[in-house]
C-alpha cells in the first residue's frame, strides 16, 4: 500500500451538481505499474480520469499522488504536483511546431534544462525527432498520438495518465501506440490508462479495473482478466453491442 | 499624383496596427471582440498628457529634443501611460469581462464592452471636456526626402518607434514561454490549462500587451493629430478591418492588414475623395475575405 503512487478513494465527480458520473470510484497505482480501466460505454471511465487530472469537479472522495492530497487541485497545477494527463482528442496544439509544442510543456523545468530534455525526448521518439519543425496538426494521428505523450512525459511525471491512447487510431497504429506505452514503462514510468480496446490494453497492462455506472466493481490481474467470467458479465453484453455498432471496434 | 500619401497612409497604418494587435490578441485569447479597445487608445493618451503636465508642474519647462517636437517628458509619459493603460485593461477585465465570461455566453460580454467604450469615453468627456487638446502646438517643418514625398523628425520618429515596438511583440509571442503559452491558450485553452499554463496569467499578460500598445497609438494620434475622447472610437472599424485583414490571432497579420488599410484609405482620400475613405477600406476588406476568408495570415482551424 506504501508504494501506492496514485490513490483513489470512494471518489465521486461530474460536471452539473447532484448528478455525479463517478459514484464512489476507488483505485489504486502502484509504482511501475501499468493500471487499466475497463468498463462499457458511459461507465465514467473518461470523466474518473478527467476528475484525478482536475477537470472534473469533485463532490466526494481524495485523489493521492505520492500520499500528497491532490484532490480537485486546479488542473494547470497538476504537472508540477507530478501527474501529467493525456486527453483523448485535440491533445495536441495544431498550429504550433513539434519542438514548440513540447517547449510550451515544459514550463515547470528550470529554462536551463528545456533543451537538453527536449533532445531526450526526441532521441526516444524519432519519429519526432524528424519532424521537429513541423506544425504539428499535419502529422500523422499515430505521430500525433506520439507527440502528445512526449509532451506528457518531459516534465518527469510521477504517473502519466491517458485517456483512451488508441482511439480514431489505425489497427496500424493501435499497436504502435500500445508498444509506446509498454516502453515507456520500462524506462519506470507509472501509467493508469482509460481504454475502450480491452484486448490491447490488457496485453500491456499490469492490473486492470472494470468500472460500471460510475463505481470500480471488479479488480484483477490484467492478463487473466480476459477470461475473468465476471468481467465477461459486466462488460461483455456491452461490449458485443460496442463492436456491432461501431463495426470496425476491436 | 502625389505619392505623400504613402507616407500618410503608414503612420495611420502603424496607429492602426498597434491597435489591431490589442484587437486579435483579445478575439483569440480571449473570444470576444473588445469594442472598448479603442477607448484604451483615446485613454492611454489622456493618461500620458496628465503625466506629461505633471512632470511640467514638477520640473518646469524642459525644452523638446532638438528636431522633435516634444522632450523627455513625453517619453517618460508614454511608458507611464503604457503602464496605466495597461493596468486599465487589467481593472476593466477584473471588475467586468471577466465575470461575464465565466457565465460563457461571448455576446454578453461584446455588449458589455460596448458599454465599457461608452462609459471610458464618457469620463473622458467629463474630466477633460470634449474640446481637442494637443502634446504640443509647436508646428514642425517637414523634409523633403524625394518623389515629392515630406516628412516631419516626429513622423520617423513614431514609423521607428512602430517597428520596434512590433518586432518587439512578435519575438515575445513566437520565442519567448509566456508568448508560446498565449499562441497555446488561443489554440486549445483545455489542453493549455493541462500543459500547466496558467491561465488567467497569460490572461493578464494579454490584456497588459494590448492596453500599452493601444497607448502608444493614441499618444501617435496625439502627437500627428490631435487629442479627444472620440480619438479611440473613430480608430475602431479600421483596427478591427485590420485585425480580420491580417488573419485573426496573427500580430504581423494585424500591422500589415492596418498598413494596407492605412494606406488605401490615404490613397483613397488622394485619389477619389475623403468622403470615400472609409468605403475604400471596407471594399478591401471585402475582396480579401472573399479569395481568403481566414485573412491574409490566417490558419485555417484543423
Amino acid at each position: 500500500m506504501s508504494q501506492a503512487v496514485l490513490d483513489v478513494r470512494d471518489l465521486e465527480a461530474g460536471y452539473e451538481p447532484g448528478v455525479p458520473i463517478v459514484r464512489g470510484a476507488s483505485i489504486i497505482v502502484n509504482k511501475g505499474e501499468i493500471v487499466v480501466v475497463l468498463g462499457p460505454n458511459g461507465a465514467g471511465k473518461s470523466s474518473l480520469i478527467k476528475a484525478i487530472a482536475g477537470l472534473v469537479p469533485i463532490t466526494r472522495g481524495t485523489v493521492l499522488l505520492d500520499g500528497k492530497d491532490i484532490t480537485a487541485a486546479p488542473a494547470h497545477t497538476m504537472v508540477r504536483l507530478g501527474l501529467a494527463f493525456v486527453p483523448q482528442t485535440e491533445n495536441i496544439f495544431p498550429l504550433m511546431s513539434v519542438e514548440d509544442n513540447l517547449r510550451v510543456a515544459c514550463g515547470i523545468l528550470k529554462p536551463r534544462e528545456t533543451p537538453a530534455r527536449i533532445e531526450e525526448m526526441y532521441a526516444a521518439f524519432p519519429d519526432l525527432a524528424r519532424q521537429r519543425k513541423t506544425v504539428a496538426g499535419n502529422l500523422s494521428g499515430g505521430q500525433r498520438q506520439m507527440l502528445a505523450v512526449a509532451r506528457a512525459l518531459i516534465v518527469h511525471p510521477k504517473v502519466l495518465v491517458l485517456d483512451e491512447p488508441s482511439a480514431g487510431l489505425s489497427p496500424k497504429f493501435v499497436s504502435t501506440v500500445f508498444e509506446m506505452l509498454a516502453g515507456i514503462r520500462k524506462s519506470g514510468v507509472t501509467i493508469l490508462l482509460v481504454e475502450q480496446n480491452a484486448r490491447a490494453a490488457l496485453a500491456i497492462g499490469d492490473r486492470a479495473y472494470v468500472l460500471v455506472e460510475g463505481k470500480d466493481r471488479h479488480e484483477g490481474v490484467a492478463s487473466e482478466l480476459w477470461n475473468d467470467p465476471v468481467v465477461a458479465e459486466l462488460y461483455l453484453g456491452q461490449r458485443r453491442l460496442d463492436s456491432e455498432s461501431k463495426g470496425s471496434a476491436a | 499624383m502625389n505619392l505623400q500619401f504613402v507616407i500618410d497612409g503608414l503612420l495611420a497604418g502603424s496607429m492602426i496596427g498597434l491597435g489591431a494587435i490589442g484587437v486579435t490578441l483579445t478575439y483569440s485569447i480571449l473570444r470576444f471582440s473588445n469594442f472598448a479597445h479603442g477607448d484604451f487608445m483615446a485613454w492611454g493618451a489622456y493618461a500620458t498628457l496628465a503625466v506629461v503636465g505633471a512632470i511640467g508642474a514638477m520640473f518646469g519647462k524642459i525644452a523638446p529634443i532638438a528636431p522633435l517636437s516634444f522632450g523627455w517628458p513625453l517619453i517618460a509619459a508614454l511608458i507611464i501611460g503604457m503602464a496605466i493603460t495597461g493596468l486599465l485593461a487589467l481593472l476593466l477585465d477584473l471588475v467586468l469581462f471577466a465575470r461575464l465570461r465565466a457565465k460563457g455566453q461571448a455576446i454578453i460580454v461584446v455588449m458589455a464592452s460596448f458599454g465599457a467604450s461608452m462609459a471610458l469615453r464618457s469620463l473622458l468627456e467629463f474630466v477633460f471636456t470634449s474640446r481637442p487638446t494637443y502634446f504640443s502646438r509647436a508646428i514642425q517643418i517637414a523634409m523633403p526626402v524625394g518623389f515629392g514625398i515630406r516628412v516631419t523628425p516626429d513622423q520617423i520618429a513614431l514609423l521607428l518607434l512602430t517597428a520596434v515596438l512590433v518586432l518587439g511583440v512578435h519575438f515575445l509571442m513566437t520565442r519567448t514561454q509566456t508568448g508560446r503559452s498565449m499562441q497555446a491558450l488561443s489554440q486549445n485553452a483545455a489542453l493549455a490549462r493541462i500543459v500547466g499554463i496558467d491561465v488567467a496569467k497569460v490572461v493578464r499578460v494579454t490584456w497588459i500587451i494590448g492596453g500599452a500598445l493601444a497607448c502608444v497609438a493614441g499618444v501617435m494620434i496625439g502627437i500627428l493629430i490631435q487629442i479627444r475622447p472620440f480619438m479611440g472610437f473613430d480608430m475602431l472599424l479600421p483596427m478591427f478591418a485590420a485585425a480580420i485583414l491580417g488573419g485573426i490571432g496573427s500580430v504581423p497579420g494585424a500591422v500589415l492588414g492596418g498598413l494596407i488599410i492605412g494606406l488605401a484609405e490615404a490613397g483613397a482620400v488622394q485619389l477619389i475623395g475623403a468622403e470615400w475613405r472609409a468605403a475604400v477600406s471596407f471594399i478591401i476588406l471585402m475582396a480579401v475575405l472573399f479569395v481568403r476568408p481566414i485573412g491574409l495570415f490566417g490558419v485555417r482551424e484543423r
